[in-house]
């Protein structure tokens, strides 16, 4: 493990560092989200349509690192790839259709406080739902593959298929409408750019997971020790933690994140589909590349990245939005082949 | 001679044996035992997936790769002739043209994915297959003054294979003898060599270095072996296969459209032929497609029956609808995962080996 870590960039830096390694930030990630931004600039043209792209890509770009900070840590702590993390999503939609429906005089209401009310019930009730159901999918699913990643694919492949179809049982095969809350209806204006208030939404609720997430992972022991399992699973153990516990935390901390994404992107959207688990598992999985597999920051900006590639090319050239983030995929493997921050340990 | 043909690796077990020959045999003469359209068509869909699967096994089984764009080179290989057909025309130069075409564009496409995602971690793999495989989904139904969008493409396959050409006035053994039998024909010979062609692949030392990285890819490594090019040759193969089983099924069916060749339904498909078949044995693919199309092709009829009988109970009837079919393929594929990881030549060969004792 020392001289597999030696090898990789972040830990070469740490190594020069003297007698207290300490790696120090590497910021070029960073300066490339507000690079892609600023070259897609002229591009588009007009200011206005600039600024309300970026706002849109950039709240997308949140709701992205919602549904797939779960993953990325999951697959970091345990080394588990859950093709099934959609199913979480899916149901976090669809439980957002329900809640809403249920609470039709609130969500209907011109008030902006019972709106957000409504709208803080559905995600609770999204993220407890996805969140119980994500502790039932890993006992029953992934726990008999542990290791094994072709199992692994395999089985959290089938679990997304099955989840899509019990979905399309409980709630139809058809897609169903999600009229957004009266009060958050149309969009906020800066000069001559409109930005949707549903995505100021999203940048709101995103700041504040990506904060409590940074928070829980950085000042905390369970984040620590989440940390340390990341870098190095069988010393934490030896050390005489349960990594297998805080394991099962973590995947039911994620499937709730995704319970909540899928909430916030349903809104968003407007509309719910069944398929929209496997859509949606599509785009994190690209995300997760891009930022390193493992890496909560890198996921952060990948999500980021691919918010804003395709929300720019999605105006500029709609046919090739799919294709803009596969190639963003590619352009950043290529110049750093592990994702942006790589997780020195593997 | 047939231990030649085989490359050396036989079915190891005397029920395989007759399973193997009893399939042949009844594909082979399946137009003059069983009258009917339908018949004749779940037979051919049975031989195009025999292909498609065994050169899926190839990767997943040999190489323990885990691939989700296998349709998406089934359906290039589709594309190709039905895209050719249209622009030049019906005939033989058309079917050619297409078919070399296909094969061009899935190998580099195969090239570069395995070259970019088996680079660094063979776990990328199969994410960006999924996420490569979607987008194409997406490209091929919104390309539609090529593809023929959501609605596909209905064209002409050479005149000696159109069912208007008949050879013989009068039927043979009750069969006709015109240009679908002939199709049939070429078909089932195509698919005969092709998976001698791929037990040959396997058995070579070539087959035994996918092995290898299957079982222990860091030792593979350290005995001297690129694995990235081992698995990127692998993948090109396996793209390759894939791409001519399209091609048959385009010249069988004379249309092609993106639920036919690229949903991800066929892809699930695909993955439980391959774990029920028995993963890493190229005889898997041949048992576990008869058995998935004829539960597929009869099977669903009867759901529908059923859940026409139970139609008062309420979660009853919609667990047994046929709509609901997908629900029980997913619950069967992680079973078999679970409990059945070796399939049925798996278990044969195993049941083989009690009864000699070794």
């Amino acid at each position: 493990m020392g001289t597999a870590a030696a090898t990789t960039p972040a830990a070469a830096a740490d190594a020069g560092a003297g007698a207290i390694p300490k790696s120090r930030f590497d910021a070029i990630p960073l300066l490339l989200v507000a690079a892609v931004a600023l070259v897609a600039w002229p591009f588009v043209g007009s200011t206005s349509t600039w600024l309300t792209l970026t706002v849109a890509g950039l709240s997308i770009g949140m709701v992205i690192f919602i549904t797939a900070s779960g993953l990325t840590l999951v697959f970091g702590l345990m080394d588990v790839l859950n093709f099934g993390h959609g199913t979480f999503i899916a149901i976090g939609a669809f439980i957002a259709t329900t809640v809403f429906a249920a609470m039709s005089d609130w969500s209907a209401s011109p008030d902006l406080v019972r709106n957000l009310i409504a709208v803080a019930c559905a995600m609770a009730v999204a993220m407890a739902l996805a969140g119980a159901i994500g502790w039932a999918f890993e006992r029953v699913l992934v726990r008999p593959v542990y290791g094994q990643h072709l199992k692994q694919i395999l089985v959290t492949m089938g679990g997304l298929i099955i989840g899509e179809e019990i979905i399309k049982m409980i709630w139809g095969p058809a897609q169903i409408p999600l009229p957004p809350p009266e009060a958050l209806k149309g969009s906020l204006f800066f000069g001559n750019a409109n930005v949707d208030k549903l995505r100021v939404l999203g940048v709101v609720v995103g700041a504040i997971v990506l904060v409590a997430l940074l928070w829980a992972l950085n000042r905390t022991k369970i984040g620590l020790l989440i940390r340390a399992g990341v870098q190095d699973v069988e010393m934490v153990e030896s050390l005489g933690y349960r990594i297998r516990r805080l394991f099962v935390g973590v995947f039911v901390a994620g499937s709730a994140l995704a319970g909540l994404g899928g909430c916030l992107w349903a809104m968003i959207r407007q509309i719910v589909v069944p398929q929209i688990g496997g859509e949606v598992n599509v785009l994190i999985f690209i995300v997760i590349i891009i930022g390193g597999l493992g890496s909560t920051l890198g996921c952060f900006v990948g999500a980021l990245l691919v918010g804003l590639m395709t929300n720019y090319t999605g105006f500029l050239a709609p046919k090739a939005a799919m294709f803009s983030s596969i190639g963003l995929m590619v352009a950043i493997l290529l110049w750093r082949p592990q994702g942006l921050y790589p997780v020195s340990s593997r | 001679m047939l231990d030649r043909l085989l490359s050396h690796d036989r079915p190891r077990s005397v029920w395989l044996a007759a399973l193997l020959a009893v399939i042949v045999v009844g594909l082979a003469f399946t137009p003059f035992l069983v009258s009917g359209t339908k018949a004749l068509d779940v037979a051919a869909k049975i031989v195009v997936f025999i292909v498609l699967v065994a050169s899926f096994d190839l990767l997943l089984g040999y190489t323990g790769i885990v691939s989700f764009a296998h349709t998406m080179f089934f359906g290039i290989g589709a594309y190709g002739i039905a895209i050719a057909s249209t622009s030049m025309g019906p005939g033989w130069a058309a079917v050619a043209v297409g078919a070399l075409c296909a094969l061009v564009v899935s190998g580099v496409l195969a090239f570069v994915i395995g070259l970019f995602s088996l680079r660094v971690r063979a776990i990328f793999f199969a994410m960006i297959t999924l996420a490569v495989a979607s987008a194409f989904l997406t490209l091929a139904s919104q390309l539609s003054d090529l593809t023929g969008g959501e609605d596909g493409l209905t064209f002409k396959v050479p005149e000696a294979l159109q069912p208007g050409t008949q050879y013989v006035e009068n039927p043979v053994l009750g069969a006709s003898i015109d240009g679908r039998l002939l199709t049939y024909y070429v078909l089932f010979v195509a698919a005969v060599v092709l998976v001698l062609a791929m037990l040959r692949i396997v058995n070579s030392p070539f087959g035994r270095v996918l092995q290898a990285i299957r079982e222990n890819d860091f030792r593979a490594e350290a005995i001297g072996y690129r694995t990235v090019v081992y698995r990127t040759l692998s993948n090109v193969l396996s793209a390759l296969f894939a791409t001519l089983a399209g091609c048959l099924l385009a010249l069988w069916l004379r249309y092609n459209g993106p639920a036919t060749t690229l949903s991800f339904e066929i892809m699930l498909d695909v993955l439980l032929i391959v774990v029920i078949g028995g993963m890493g044995t190229i005889y898997g693919a041949v048992v576990g497609s008869v058995l998935l199309v004829l539960a597929q092709s009869y099977l669903q009829d009867l759901m529908k029956l059923a859940s026409g009988a139970v139609a008062n109970v309420p979660v009853l009837s919609q667990i047994l609808s046929p709509d609901r079919w997908l629900l029980w393929l997913g619950i069967l594929f992680v079973l078999s995962v679970y409990y059945f990881p070796t399939g049925v030549v798996g278990r044969l060969r195993s049941a083989g080996l009690r009864a000699t004792g070794r």
